[in-house]
């Protein structure tokens, strides 16, 4: 509606003034739309309406302004469907013209409207952990601001080979993508550096029951690390010590091992453990303080994977959109003013993005520790500036296969 | 009875041609195409619920393997569109002689179970099968390809191409109804002892109408892909099965417009209400228990029950 109006003025051929005056007045009443992708039925649901209860808090703390601009938030429930995810994206971009969007949740829920947002120019603030969006699948229109799914592991593994002095691990993970890939990009640093993976389970996604995984595993180890999603951190850590395991070998993890989600419930259990993570709801800057305050006040959580990306987003698009002087309607300039662009205080630290989209940040090494009867994950060591590729060139690094399951190949198994 | 037949396929045409110019938008558009997708996949369905009495739980199967081979074709053997989609409907219908080989040997909820597992064997297939299926990741087809020289990448032309196929299937599914094959078909659901006795064989008449089915499911495979042109496992999926069965029972099983009249009431449950109602799993399963509790044969018996005109009212 707004494009038509300015466009008729165009073609009435009145004065360059009039326009601006004109273009000024209808952009500042009207909202900026923003689509936000998520996931509030079905089995995703628990990580998606976190999600939510993120971008909510942090439009609150910020007068539910982005770039001065008002915001109208379409949150779309996406069932964690593939297809329905397809017919919510249209709907938002098509039907309730979003500006942008952000979002969705899963990785498969990403691919499946990558090349509909692509054909239609529609700048999208990523959010789901997989190494394809911003590496051989990278897009225009794409941007994360949050971590490709093997960002975290590549400086978990160097803390676990340079600080902890560990040599022999073991590798446990979700037998599915996401799983693969924080774990492939743990074993090529760990392995480059002189270390040995000597053992790679991956249980079933929906394991019952970790017995016979935990069984299996060798004694003779100096660490173990954990590329679980959802709670199976929490179940296999529950496990971990009902088998007598724990405090004997040290348990280390990526992303969501220990993400502030299941952090209570695993207990006194979790004490000790360290995961990487680019966001720990104990991360000592005012703009995270202010947002953790906030999240217990209203939903009495800490936030952690799920709702500290929303958050990061609006952080980055705010400063974009402030540097735009509020104006969205070019979606290329939009994009390239957020992916060009440093932001200092977002709840994570510092963010800029690298050539393909992904955001080169802090990767904090978080312990947990127990305070008061309550878990958090204390940062115990920043890795500053770390890219998606770490410390390989991002060419030589794109070379290679995608992280999966059979890449990089574990050479030094003992079974 | 033929007065009525023809007045239907005149609605039915009619309802078809007058969608593009009804609906709002391209958005709206494609929502209808969504939903005469899956009004095909249903209609396959009913062919066995409604005609044969045989409830499968198996039916993405017949979705999301001619999904699955079309995608793959095109995308990792480069085969053009008009290979690919022979190929696949192929594929489909064979498969679904092979599972009606192993599923005919029971009846009722040994069917029902037989089915269900061949379909979650087929949907842990592509789930775990990564290096052909792409695993939970999928595989994307980037543009909708031209199909025989002829550009169908706009909304309005695909719905074109998905309302057409829709027609010939309502046809094809309307005349098998009154072929003596669909007497017999409809005879193995009542009395199947009584057909065996007459000489008819229970067995072949099933198998026919279950492979008759696949190809139909098939063909709404290829149409899926070629709509949301993506495919994951989830089109295989048990809550897609389960989806297509109660679009059957929710229009009503064996009519020709009761599968339509529930493909076009889910997916607009799914994709519309679900815009403005939170708990939309729950209006959904709310609708359903309604429709089954008021008219337990389904929406369109069940409405024409009621607007037909009450036979010896007085008596």
């Amino acid at each position: 509606m707004f494009t038509l109006s300015r466009r008729d003025v165009f073609k009435t051929g009145i004065g360059v003034s009039a326009l601006a005056l004109t273009g000024r007045a209808v952009r500042a009443d009207e909202p900026l739309r923003i689509g936000f992708l998520t996931v509030k039925t079905g089995p995703l649901a628990a990580g998606g309406i976190q999600m939510e209860q993120g971008m909510l808090t942090w439009l609150k703390l910020n007068n539910n302004k982005i770039g001065g601009r008002t915001v109208e938030l379409m949150v779309a429930d996406t069932n964690g469907v593939p297809a329905t995810t397809r017919t919510k994206t249209a709907e938002l971009v098509e039907r309730q013209k979003a500006h942008l969007l952000i979002g969705p949740l899963a990785a498969f829920e990403a691919l499946a409207v990558a090349d509909y947002t692509e054909s239609h120019h529609m700048p999208t603030m990523g959010l789901a952990a997989f190494d394809e969006g911003t590496q051989k699948g990278a897009q225009k229109y794409f941007a994360r601001p949050t971590a490709s799914a093997g960002q975290a592991s590549h400086a978990m593994a160097a803390y676990c080979y340079s600080e902890l002095k560990m040599r022999r691990m073991a590798v446990i993970a979700d037998d599915f993508a996401y799983g693969h890939q924080q774990t492939s990009a743990f074993l090529r640093v760990f392995e480059d550096m002189g270390g040995k993976i000597v053992q790679k389970i991956l249980p079933p996604l929906n394991a019952p029951d970790y017995g016979t995984y935990i069984s299996q595993i060798k004694t003779d180890l100096d660490g173990i690390f954990m590329g679980f999603a959802g709670s199976n951190g929490f179940r296999f850590t529950k496990a971990f010590f009902e088998y007598g395991l724990g405090g004997k070998i040290p348990l280390t993890g990526g992303l969501t091992a220990m993400d502030e989600a299941i952090l209570q419930q695993t207990g006194e259990d979790a004490v000790g453990i360290m995961t990487a993570n680019y966001y720990s709801a104990a991360y000592d800057n005012a703009a995270n303080k202010a947002f953790v305050a906030q999240m217990n006040k209203d939903y009495k959580a800490d936030p952690g994977y799920y709702a500290s990306g929303p958050a990061i987003c609006g952080a980055v698009l705010d400063a974009a959109i402030t540097k735009l002087g509020g104006k969205v309607d070019d979606p290329d300039l939009l994009i390239n003013t957020i992916r060009s662009n440093v932001v200092e205080n977002t709840i994570r630290g510092p963010v800029k993005f690298d050539a393909y989209g992904q955001a080169i940040g802090n990767i904090y090494i978080r312990k947990v520790e127990r305070k008061a009867g309550h878990n958090v994950n204390t940062v115990i060591k920043t890795y500053e500036n770390v890219s998606q590729f770490w410390t390989y060139d991002p060419v030589e690094f794109m070379k290679n296969p995608t992280y999966s399951r059979d890449w990089p190949v574990a050479k030094n198994l003992e079974n | 009875m033929t007065l009525r037949g023809s007045r239907f396929w005149a609605l039915m045409s009619l309802f078809l041609i007058a969608l593009p110019f009804a609906l709002p938008s391209d958005y709206y558009l494609g929502i209808a195409t969504h939903a005469l997708v899956l009004a095909i996949l249903a209609l396959s369905l009913d062919i066995l619920i409604g005609q044969g009495g045989m409830t499968s739980l198996g039916h993405a199967v017949y979705l999301g393997l001619p999904a699955y081979a079309a995608a793959w074709t095109m995308q990792n053997a480069n085969w053009p569109p008009e290979l690919a989609i022979p190929f696949a409907i192929a594929m489909g219908t064979a498969v679904s002689a092979l599972f009606a080989v192993l599923s005919l040997r029971a009846r009722g909820l040994g069917f029902l179970m037989i089915t269900l597992a061949l379909g979650q064997v087929m949907w842990g297939a592509a789930y775990r099968w990564v290096g052909l299926t792409g695993g939970d990741n999928g595989i994307r087809i980037p543009v909708r390809p031209p199909v025989l020289g002829i550009d169908i990448s706009s909304v309005r032309s695909f719905y074109v191409v998905v309302a057409l196929a829709l027609m010939v299937a309502l046809v094809c599914i309307w005349h098998l109804e009154r072929s003596p094959f669909g007497a017999c078909l409809r005879g193995t659901k009542d009395q199947p002892k009584r057909m065996n006795m007459l000489g008819h064989d229970v067995w072949s008449i099933r198998f026919l109408a279950f492979v008759f089915a696949g190809f139909w499911g098939s063909i709404a495979g290829v149409l899926y892909v070629f709509d949301y042109l993506y495919v994951s496992p989830s089109s295989l999926s048990l809550p897609q099965s389960a989806e297509a069965l109660l679009m059957v029972v929710l229009g009503g099983a064996g009519t020709l417009t009761g599968p339509v009249v529930g493909a076009i009431i889910i997916t607009v449950i799914k994709t519309v209400v679900s815009s403005y109602v939170d708990r939309w799993y729950s209006l959904l399963g709310l609708t359903f228990i309604i429709v089954v509790s008021v008219m337990p044969r389904g929406l369109v018996p069940g409405l024409k029950a009621w607007f037909a005109p009450k036979e010896g009212g007085a008596r």
